[in-house]
């Protein structure tokens, strides 16, 4: 057993800057991650940081920005303090050394994005992710904070209360891929999930083979809300073969789309007669593939993105990243040549319910990043707003866990307030498929000190990796495979209700084999079958309760596209989709969003741009 | 062979001693690892000869090793028969033969784009990242092995552990005295001093360039070519300021330091991201002489 009063777990943005925060108001903190710090996600962002740093620019502004990108789905509190700390959040990365790229008067430099009305977004080349993580970690190794590497967390020992709202969580069960031990970590003040994405839900996507949304699986199944889960962003501009991203940084600096024929598509067709490839990526998205639907597709598959005429110096100064994955998993030359792109999961909007403090509905339980949802997205991201959320809001999650008065939040969590149950019927059963199955539904013992509620918890992790290692039965990359294509298939950026029904037909199918499931290598060393086996089960809980979301949302909002649906509906939908596990049966609620700013109301505008 | 194996005795000692206290469980486990090596030995030998038949495939052979289960205690080249696909890199050849034949084959990956710097590997006799090298460019059978020079966990895991207590020995962090008076002030650096330290932060910590150093290998506390261009990144960014540029090059001049550096290049000839780590090891000791020179 190991005890610090702060666990972090996930070592990317988000949890290293949450465990330097914690470390500065005086806790003892530990990270605990899957992977090795400089292996997180973190380091293949590329385009940038938005802050709003000159004085012809302000917070207000970005704010408004970023409502309006969240297509008003956004709570307006918590996009607000991003807005208002991440210009002292950026110059604080640049005081720890991050190597931005500069302007001739040594500052920061800036470039325009999509949707933003001023061009605030930070960069370092198009490598501004790798640069920022390993700022970070060099941080963390010089306050000598406590790493325990390449440990998969499997569960939160959480108090096993009626009521969620009850429950208190006490810190985690972990599985340390080395040995295969199985140990508990004690979190006296707080554990801290920023677990990321959980792009391996789909087939196609820029995300990291290790993104498969654990922390809000296990969140989920411990009794917390995951909240809007249907909104996904799919980047417009994404190499097809492997789903590599090719950063906006270069529609940014002036990149055109051109379809089959050469026409500049997001013009010519009337997608965007403003901001063209600038505008928000899920029109953007949208446009693609209506091109490609159309028959004016290359190959039928993709378009192209054409950066020649920004010119060598220019692309090697601001994109030369983009140059090497083009080259290295594309085969194209960005230099004398239009590179293939097309759409690919890239973001979830959604994710772990969280106020802006980084608190969840579970005392004790926090979440940052993007394994969290406070909700600065709303319904779109904009680009360049990931990176300054994981800043922000790790380093309030670190600051409240180790606790700081924050001051009473203005974002609910749980059923507090206003709170509505969905009236939506879903003809195919969802939820657990009788029995225990492998993983435990929600919670941990009925036990009132920390060390018997982790002590079950761990006995229950063992169990579930005896059982998992000693029985027979089937594979779980096949069912992975299986989930992966309907959800890509289904759940993409056009969605229509018939086929939303028939992939939560697919997943309970899916389900039902995963109760069959085994690992076949029998090793306690580095078993990475065992790994995968048991993050196939979250990626199951999170593409369940993603359909569920997209077929209940009867709008089109953001992201969110649906066929039947062709407009926004703001009487009955400018509201968060709430979904909780309920001892395994999936509960599906709605509350509404707060577009109340701190001296303004962000009025509902049409979205164009 | 280039890869150092454990002790064999050790390992099965421990096995017998485990045997003597095995529960139930432990009994179950055991007899499932002997009937999982006799079952993935006929299912190999069979995909083997079925895909040997078809021409579109490509042969692997790829080291094996786990110091706990039978039949793998004793390291051996496994082969694979993978079918081709245009674009198809050595990690989506692994993984498909993980996926395909055998889930317990073992590497660490995560990104799939060259940045995490997880999958460094010895294919065909070079250290490189298997995401980023295309199955299209090498001879086969392709061979695969761990990094040469580490100590392997397991198949094509390596110990990375000295790897980061090197990285970790130069003082990897910014340190200035210099802060600007407003809080929210930038310290401004030059576009030709961020220029000059660019390509040394790049670095991705996948340690290609250590495995390859012949004088890492003989000398196991050499900071090595990573973690010197690790000091070259902080010792050259006008920033940092002079005492602490002094401080900096007293730790790379240490007896394990520049000094053991005989430039073979063969540390930059692996660097997946093309880092010139050879020429950014002998900018330090012309530092260091000149730092020198100034006290005499």
């Amino acid at each position: 057993m190991h005890e610090h009063d702060v666990i972090v777990v996930g070592a990317g943005g988000a949890g290293l800057r949450a465990a330097i925060a914690a470390q500065e108001a005086g806790a003892d903190v530990a990270i605990v991650s899957k992977l090795h710090p400089v292996r997180s996600h973190t380091g293949a962002a590329e385009g940038g940081i938005n802050a709003a740093l000159r004085d012809a620019d302000s917070w207000q502004d970005h704010a408004y920005d970023t409502m309006k990108g969240s297509d008003y789905l956004g709570d307006a509190p918590a996009v607000e303090a991003l807005c208002q700390e991440s210009p002292e959040e950026v110059i604080q990365l640049e005081h720890w050394g991050m190597p931005f790229s500069r302007e001739e008067d040594g500052r920061v430099s800036q470039r325009p994005f999509g949707g933003l009305s001023f061009p605030r977004t930070t960069y370092a080349g198009a490598e501004t992710g790798h640069q920022m993580l390993h700022t970070m970690y060099e941080q963390v190794v010089k306050r000598g904070v406590t790493v325990y590497d390449e440990w998969h967390v499997m569960d939160l020992a959480v108090t096993d209360e009626d009521d969620p709202a009850d429950r208190t969580c006490h810190g985690v069960v972990a599985y340390d891929i080395q040995s295969g031990e199985v140990s508990g970590f004690r979190a006296d003040n707080g554990v801290i999930l920023a677990t990321g994405g959980m792009g391996q839900v789909f087939d196609h996507t820029t995300n990291a083979v290790a993104n498969t949304g654990d922390g809000v699986a296990m969140a989920y199944r411990a009794g917390v809300p995951m909240e809007d889960m249907e909104f996904i962003q799919f980047h417009p501009t994404t190499l097809p073969s492997t789903g590599v991203l090719i950063s906006e940084g270069v529609r940014g600096e002036g990149g055109i789309l051109y379809n089959e024929n050469g026409e500049r598509f997001m013009f010519e067709h009337g997608y965007a007669n403003n901001d063209g490839e600038l505008a928000s990526r899920d029109v953007v998205s949208r446009a693609e593939l209506t091109e490609v639907n159309e028959g004016r597709g290359i190959e039928d598959e993709y378009v192209h993105l054409d950066m020649r005429h920004l010119g060598e110096e220019r692309i090697l100064d601001r994109l030369e990243n983009i140059l090497h994955l083009a080259e290295d998993f594309e085969g194209a030359d960005g230099l004398t040549e239009p590179m293939p792109v097309k759409p690919g999961q890239h973001y979830a909007m959604g994710g772990i319910e969280t106020n802006e403090h980084g608190e969840t509905a579970i005392d004790g339980l926090y979440a940052a990043g993007e394994c969290a949802c406070a909700s600065v997205h709303g319904a779109n991201r904009l680009g360049g707003n990931a990176l300054p959320e994981l800043i922000v809001f790790g380093k309030r999650a670190g600051r409240h866990a180790a606790g700081e008065d924050m001051g009473e939040a203005k974002v609910t969590t749980g059923k507090e307030g206003e709170w509505e149950p969905a009236e939506y019927e879903f003809e195919i059963e969802v939820g657990e498929t009788g029995g225990q199955g492998p993983a435990a539904a929600d919670g941990g013992a009925v036990a009132s000190d920390a060390e018997s509620v982790l002590g079950v918890a761990v006995e229950r992790a063992k169990d579930r990796v005896d059982a998992l290692l000693s029985r027979k039965g089937r594979n779980h990359a096949e069912i992975r495979s299986q989930v992966q294509e309907t959800m890509t298939a289904n759940v993409n950026v056009f969605r229509e209700e018939g086929r939303l029904e028939e992939t939560l037909g697919d997943l309970r199918e899916a389900r039902e084999a995963y109760k069959d499931v085994a690992v076949s290598d029998p090793s306690r060393t580095f078993n990475t079958d065992l790994i995968h086996t048991m993050e196939t089960r979250n990626i199951l809980d999170i593409a369940e309760a993603l359909t569920m979301g997209a077929l209940a949302r009867e709008e089109f909002r953001g992201a969110h596209w649906r066929k039947e649906h062709q407009e926004r509906k703001d009487e009955n939908w400018l509201k968060h989709t709430f979904v909780t596990w309920n001892d395994g049966e999936p509960e599906l609620w709605y509350k509404p969003t707060i577009l109340e700013g701190e001296d303004k109301t962000y009025e509902p505008k049409s979205r164009s741009y | 062979m280039s890869t150092q194996i454990p002790k064999q005795t050790e390992e099965s000692s421990e096995t017998e001693a485990e045997t003597d206290v095995a529960s139930k469980g432990d009994e179950r486990r055991t007899e499932k690892r002997r009937r999982a090596a006799e079952e993935q030995a006929r299912r190999q030998a069979e995909e083997a000869e079925k895909a040997a038949a078809d021409e579109d495939t490509i042969e692997l052979k790829v080291f094996r090793y786990d110091p706990e289960v039978e039949g793998k205690q004793e390291p051996r080249f496994d082969t694979f028969h993978v079918p081709f696909t245009k674009g198809m890199t050595v990690l989506d050849a692994l993984m498909y033969s993980r996926d395909s034949y055998d889930s317990s084959l073992t590497f660490r990956h995560s990104c799939r784009q060259a940045v995490c710097g997880s999958d460094a590997m010895f294919v065909n006799g070079g250290q490189k990242l298997a995401c980023k090298t295309q199955i299209a460019d090498l001879e086969e059978p392709i061979r695969v092995e761990p990094l040469p020079h580490a100590e392997v966990e397991k198949d094509l895991v390596v110990d990375m552990e000295h790897f980061y207590d090197q990285m970790e020995a130069v003082e990897p962090y910014f340190q200035t005295n210099e802060y600007p008076d407003d809080e929210l002030a930038e310290q401004r650096q030059t576009r030709e001093n961020r220029e000059k330290v660019k390509m040394s932060t790049r670095c991705i910590w996948c340690g290609a360039c250590m495995s390859s150093c012949n004088i890492a290998a003989g000398d196991n506390e050499y900071l090595g070519p990573a973690a010197i261009n690790k000091a070259y990144r902080f010792a050259m960014d006008e920033r940092e300021g002079e005492d602490i540029k002094q401080k900096r090059l007293e730790i790379i001049e240490q007896e394990h330091g520049v000094w053991r550096c005989q430039t073979q290049f063969s540390c930059t000839e692996v660097c997946p991201k093309d880092i010139p780590l050879t020429e950014h090891i002998q900018e330090l000791k012309r530092e260091a002489v000149k730092n020198n020179l100034k006290f005499w």
